[in-house]
């Protein structure tokens, strides 16, 4: 049998399979011991749950606007009115010297007699445009950032240089109001970032409350073991594993919360969405997400648990 | 085996439990300690399985120094030391198997082994059919077989035994301190405290007398060493 042979290969090995096989019994057994106080396990792992579904809530919120912002960041462009009398060389000139910029994905020229000839068709004054002795309307570049100068602060930059330019009579950032919403996530990321952190410290406290409990309920039992040879480590395992259980639990459920609210509001996103004609699906945590929650879980747990066992365990010494 | 140079120990309270005491047992004895309640019997035995630390003297365990032994080092001396108690100290919401297989479990041997020895215990004590019950459902003197089980199955050279007879009827207390016995007579170094002078005078063994926390030394003195000591 395998085990048999692992346990005869050298004894570093059968120490390492006995380790682990302690590791995965006290793993079951912290388990057991949830499973069989069913109501409170319950309450404190909904407690935990709610407290992580929150932030974890927010963030896909987030994630959401900003992918629909970010549909419209590819949009975003500024318009450079050259000087009225602009002649056309000049402004190919001046379309080409923007168009080498590292910060711009293209540049299109829409002269004078194109920018009349659509405001003509568009705007039903055609007759009255005509009687115009000479167009009044410039040359317009229209620059389109490079992906990475899209946000707020590049492009400002960017719309600062265009300005200077001696051509050049007026920039124009369009979409102004994409950056203020972008500025105004910004802030929200940062309260829920600030509130993901103070419920994180109430997932530790709660944790810790929970096992410091259970440590002062198991005070005869810790007592025995450390009477018959247990070490520090024996007897704070469970308890630790105890903490990653409660931990993952409540970010299990945490998941469901925030899955569940995402399917109530599927559908009336879908029908803003088709208001809008925008073509946008709501975003769930995903895999990246899921495990990053999970794993906050089980880490706010361990951590938990480590500090109430640190505090309270080594006062139990048997009498 | 155990050796006490001068050892004596205060409780923070002031209480002086034990005064300057020094004696040796050796490896194969069994000795019965014995004395009024309150007169140090249980904080003699503490200090050996260093539940309770001495205030000053020195005290030897199988020829290592354990006076001032570091925290860490407190788990594998008990492994060396069986303790039997006078309420059991049994864990309620575990069978008698588990009970008993616990220090095994601990001392982190294989889980096959764990069974064949935690049945050979159990079988030695008589326990063997017991061992899916609970301890509560189990009589008195059961649950102190369980405990005496418990505390030589993974085979320590010590066996210390507080009052193992202080909850029993004379019968079973005699039935408990022969099985003690038996132990002592395969080679583990024994020691019980026990105040029922009637029972340990039965059994032909050395007899250390406290009194208020001191060697009582003609006594101890003039009792015969037994032919298992070395």
């Amino acid at each position: 049998m395998a085990r048999g042979a692992i346990l005869s290969r050298s004894p570093l090995g059968a120490k390492v399979y006995i380790y682990g096989q302690a590791h995965l019994r006290t793993l079951l057994v912290s388990l057991g011991r949830i499973w069989h106080a069913p109501l409170s396990s319950i309450m404190t792992t909904a407690v935990i749950g709610i407290a992580l579904a929150l932030p974890c809530g927010l963030y896909v919120l987030l994630a959401n606007l900003q992918s629909i912002a970010g549909g419209w960041d590819n949009t975003a462009s500024i318009s450079l009115f050259l000087k009225i009398d602009t002649p056309p060389a000049t402004a190919r000139d001046v379309a080409a010297k923007i168009d080498q910029r590292g910060d711009v994905k293209n540049v299109r020229l829409i002269s004078a007699a194109e920018a009349m000839a659509e405001f003509q068709e568009s705007s039903g004054f055609g007759d009255a445009l005509d009687k115009l002795e000479r167009n009044p309307l410039p040359p317009v570049l229209v620059v389109t950032p490079a992906a990475g100068a899209r946000r707020a602060l590049p492009a400002n930059a960017l719309l600062a240089a265009l300005r200077t330019l001696p051509d050049v009579d007026l920039a124009q950032l369009d979409m102004e109001w994409l950056q203020r919403l972008q500025a105004i996530m910004d802030i929200a990321r940062r309260g829920v970032t600030s509130i993901a952190i103070l419920l994180g410290l109430a997932v530790l406290l709660i944790v810790g409350n929970t096992i410091r409990l259970e440590i002062h309920n198991r005070r005869e039992e810790i007592e025995v073991t450390k009477l018959v040879g247990a070490t520090d480590g024996y007897v704070r395992r469970p308890f630790l594993y105890g903490g990653v259980w409660y931990g993952l639990l409540g970010g299990v459920l945490a998941w469901l919360l925030v899955g569940g609210a995402l399917l109530l509001i599927d559908g009336p996103a879908a029908h803003l969405a088709l208001l809008y004609r925008a073509d946008h699906q709501l975003i769930g945590p995903g895999i990246k997400g899921t495990l990053l929650l999970l794993g906050t879980g089980a880490a706010l747990g361990l951590l938990g648990s480590w500090l109430a066992v640190g505090r309270h365990l080594s006062a139990i010494e048997p009498r | 085996m155990i050796s006490f140079q001068d050892v004596s120990k205060r409780y923070p309270t002031g209480f002086e439990a034990l005064n300057r005491l020094t004696f040796r047992i050796d490896r194969g004895e069994m000795v019965f300690i014995t004395g009024h309640s309150g007169a140090g019997k249980s904080t003699l035995l503490k200090l050996i399985a260093a539940i309770e630390r001495p205030s000053r003297g020195q005290i030897v365990i199988d020829n290592r120094n354990v006076t001032n032994l570091s925290r860490r080092r407190i788990p594998l001396l008990r492994r060396k030391v069986g303790l039997v108690f006078q309420n059991y100290q049994l864990l309620h919401d575990r069978t008698v198997f588990d009970n008993v297989a616990l220090p095994l479990v601990i001392a982190g041997v294989p889980q096959p082994e764990v069974r064949k020895r935690t049945r050979a215990a159990l079988h030695k004590l008589g326990l063997l059919k017991r061992e899916n019950a609970l301890p509560i459902t189990l009589s008195g003197g059961e649950q102190q077989r369980v405990s005496i089980a418990r505390a030589v199955v993974n085979r320590p050279p010590i066996l210390l035994a507080d009052e193992p007879t202080g909850n029993l009827d004379p019968a079973l207390s005699e039935e408990i301190m022969q099985l003690l016995e038996q132990f002592n007579q395969v080679g583990v170094t024994v020691l019980v405290a026990s105040h029922a002078i009637d029972l340990i005078s039965r059994f032909n063994k050395r007899i250390i007398t406290l009194q208020n926390g001191r060697l009582m030394r003609p006594e101890a003195d003039e009792q015969p060493r037994t032919a298992g000591a070395l």
